[in-house]
């Protein structure tokens, strides 16, 4: 090395082979392995013998074993004699249930709240400001708690429930909904709606390529629509209207009938909602104001009206800024449905990093495992908003 | 002056405050609509919160009962009843002026530091990274220097959720430093290990990560070694937030232009030199929106650890709601509000201020 001919000794032109910036590289990474190596043999040595004079098992013999504990809510069958397995599948559809409904959630308060933002009428604008700076600054937790222990947990009770329009009505024990139940002949509507489906997919593709091809548009928002929503009503009533609603119904001291939606369950879901949405809204916003003015005025400059001059320019453009935050926000609300566990919600953690590692003691795994599943939703999650953003990438021609 | 009377001046709707209203508030139907409603949430939303937190609030009383009334609003004697609880936790009554001296000598430390016209920020920037924080442990330990012994299980409160955000971002700081550096290396294995990190905590949340510290670590030490467990939690929580704190610097080392380095290499300096002497200082400089904003995130997920035993400011009023003496309807809803108000004031603050020194370092750029 030039730098070490410097030093001015007589072996200098020959540099000492150690000085070599190869071998050091290979030395230095050596020595992390070898670090690296001793502190996870000291680890899993210290950890066996650590298990062994406390008498805990290991492995994952506790898997089929009897678990004995109630899940207050549960969308696959359990009871408290299915297994410790069971219960992970039970905890894990929890917080997946909580985590899809929530991200739908906080992209549309958050896309409103950011265009909202931005718009030109004052008073719209501030109180967007408002709901960020006040939501964005809270920790979740608190929040979390607010919705469960000040709000929710302070309703009235059954006797004296809030209620509801359409039959629903609002209690200390949770929102009371009218449950539908399809009778003979709604595999009918269901059928219709399905084609609805399928058709306007085809519309669209049809109507963009005979755009692309002769510029002509159609107004597929209104056809798919109608085909969305007015075939099915047509077939439910032609067919007689085969779906009646089961009302809740206050008997004694509690309602009866219908379904219920958990305080904890909506507690965690406008938590996690309205938090995730103060973060999305200045995402979106930002991606709306990177979308270069140019391309505005150029829009107005062809005639398109405000609509689509948003439609066609703007957010194709801003999409592509926001997609990649964005990601990265459904994932930050995935990790955070696990405060579940502060307001007893039977998410995942909180039925298995919880309940179940009370019960077996088996600390290593339960938690090792507890990390992968975040770990697998985490790489799921990226790998395919991964595959929606190459879709939505600029198509350079 | 006959030409100024001739000419007319514009019509007073379209001028001043009420042209401006036209033209912003009222200018289509659907903006009208919009802004009648947002005047109506408004509205509803200060006189509910005026009425709640001033008109409808108790103000004096010595246990629940008195915010037990029809209509009643904020619980306040809770709140002055359970202050210094709050702040301290069960830290001893007569040692209190520890802790305040210890906010003190954080203040006259972090407050020049802030400002970029107090000279000195090197003498200031070693006081606050290495001088405070042995004089912060020695005050609120105790156990030397006739200070008597404070055992951590009694810290709680403010307390707790200020040692933790802010040793947490110290020991942080160094780790994400070298974890930054390590995947921008150029040798494979060190490169790897430091994704492999990254990613790992970076896809789990953090509460796990807590878990870990409760549950796991213990288990990692060889038999008969304990380390207490406000420890556990810190160490923890500086490799939690050291992974995102990598990112962030990252994100300064490569807006670094490249000839920055070759300038390096070209006067000769070793690889600790260029980065200690010309990379860091300036990637850093860059970033510290970035860091500021992973303070405030970590200052806000520091209210997690409740969920582990751990009485930080949000644990504290939540410990005590469940307090029978004060046991009425708006106890809980009191409680919540003081803490978010305190939290908000900390997190907007340090908000403002990222966005402030974010505004200089684009001034600075311009020039």
């Amino acid at each position: 090395m030039a730098v070490t001919t410097v030093n001015g000794s007589a072996q200098a032109a020959k540099a000492s082979f150690l000085y070599r910036p190869e071998v050091r590289q290979v030395i230095y990474q050596v020595i992390l392995i070898v670090l690296l190596g001793i502190s996870v043999w000291e680890i899993v040595n210290n950890v066996a013998d650590n298990l062994r004079r406390q008498n805990i098992a290991s492995g994952f013999g506790f898997w089929d074993r009897t678990s004995g504990f109630d899940i207050s809510q549960t969308l696959i069958a359990y009871s408290n004699t299915s297994t410790y397995g069971h219960a992970f599948w039970v905890g894990l559809i929890n917080t997946l249930v909580v985590a899809a409904l929530g991200i739908v959630l906080a992209t549309i308060i958050g896309f409103i709240i950011g265009i909202a933002r931005l718009s030109s009428n004052w008073v719209v604008a501030k109180l967007a400001t408002v709901y960020v700076e006040v939501i964005r600054n809270l920790p979740l937790l608190l929040q979390l708690m607010f919705w469960y222990f000040a709000v929710l947990k302070n309703l009235p009770g059954p006797r004296q429930s809030l209620a509801l329009p359409a039959g629903a009505s609002l209690n200390v024990r949770g929102l009371y909904l009218p449950a539908p139940v399809p009778q003979d002949g709604f595999g009918a509507v269901a059928l219709a709606l399905l084609l609805g489906l399928i058709g306007s997919i085809a519309i669209y593709v049809w109507a963009r390529r005979r755009q692309m091809a002769t510029g002509e548009q159609f107004p597929i928002l209104w056809a798919s629509l109608g085909l969305v929503l007015g075939l099915p009503l047509v077939v439910y009533l032609l067919s007689g209207m085969p779906l009646t609603f089961d009302y809740p119904e206050l008997k004694g001291f509690n309602f009866q009938g219908g379904m219920v939606v958990q305080p904890e369950f909506m507690a965690l879901l406008l938590g996690l909602s309205i938090y995730t949405a103060s973060f999305i809204a200045e995402i979106v916003r930002a991606g709306i104001m990177g979308v270069s003015k140019g391309q505005k005025e150029a829009a107005r400059a062809i005639g398109l009206t405000n609509g689509q001059m948003l439609r066609l320019v703007v957010i194709p453009q801003a999409a592509r800024i926001i997609i990649p935050p964005l990601t990265s926000q459904f994932l930050n609300l995935t990790k955070n449905s696990s405060l579940a566990v502060a307001i007893g919600y039977p998410d995942f953690v909180s039925v298995f990093t919880g309940t179940v590692l009370n019960q077996t003691g088996q600390a290593v795994e339960v938690i090792l495992l507890t990390m992968c599943v975040f770990l697998t939703l985490s790489l799921l999650t990226s790998a395919f908003m991964n595959w929606f953003n190459t879709r939505m990438a600029l198509v350079e021609r | 002056m006959a030409i100024a009377e001739d000419t007319m001046r514009p019509p007073v709707t379209e001028t001043g405050m009420i042209g401006w209203a036209r033209q912003n508030l009222f200018s289509t139907p659907t903006n009208t609509i919009l802004t009648l409603v947002g005047v109506w949430i408004a509205y509803k939303v200060i006189t509910g919160l005026a009425s709640w937190a001033i008109f409808n609030a108790t103000w004096d009383g010595l246990d629940g009962s008195a915010c037990t009334w029809e209509g009643a609003g904020a619980c306040w004697p809770f709140i002055t009843a359970k202050f210094s609880q709050f702040m301290y936790g069960r830290y001893p009554v007569p040692d209190r002026w520890r802790v305040d001296l210890t906010y003190v000598l954080a203040i006259a430390g972090l407050v020049p530091l802030m400002i970029p016209r107090v000279p000195g920020k090197l003498w200031n920037a070693i006081y606050v990274i290495f001088i405070f924080p042995v004089i912060a442990f020695i005050l609120l330990i105790g156990g030397m220097f006739g200070l008597p012994y404070v055992p951590t299980d009694l810290w709680g409160g403010l307390l707790i959720t200020l040692v933790v955000a802010s040793s947490g971002i110290a020991g942080a700081f160094p780790l994400g430093i070298l974890l930054a550096l390590g995947r921008r290396s150029k040798m494979p294995i060190v490169r790897w290990v430091s994704v492999g990190f990254i990613e790992f905590v970076r896809g789990v949340p953090l509460i796990t990560v807590l878990f870990m510290a409760s549950v796991m670590l213990p288990l990692f030490l060889p038999a008969g070694w304990t380390i207490d467990k406000l420890l556990r939690v810190l160490i923890l929580v500086s490799f939690f937030s050291a992974a995102y704190l990598a990112e962030v610097i990252r994100g300064g080392l490569q807006a670094m232009p490249r000839g920055q380095f070759e300038a390096a290499d070209a006067l000769g300096l070793n690889y600790a030199q260029k980065m200690g002497l010309i990379i860091l200082p300036q990637a850093l400089k860059l970033v510290i929106p970035g860091i500021v904003n992973s303070f405030i995130g970590l200052f806000k997920d520091t209210s997690l650890v409740l969920i582990i035993g751990i009485f930080d400011l949000l644990g504290i009023i939540q410990q005590n709601q469940t307090d029978a003496k004060w046991f009425s309807p708006s106890t809980a809803m009191t409680g919540y509000v003081f803490a978010g108000m305190v939290f908000w004031i900390f997190c907007f603050g340090m908000s403002r201020y990222s966005m402030f020194v974010e505004r200089r370092l684009e001034a600075s750029d311009r020039r």
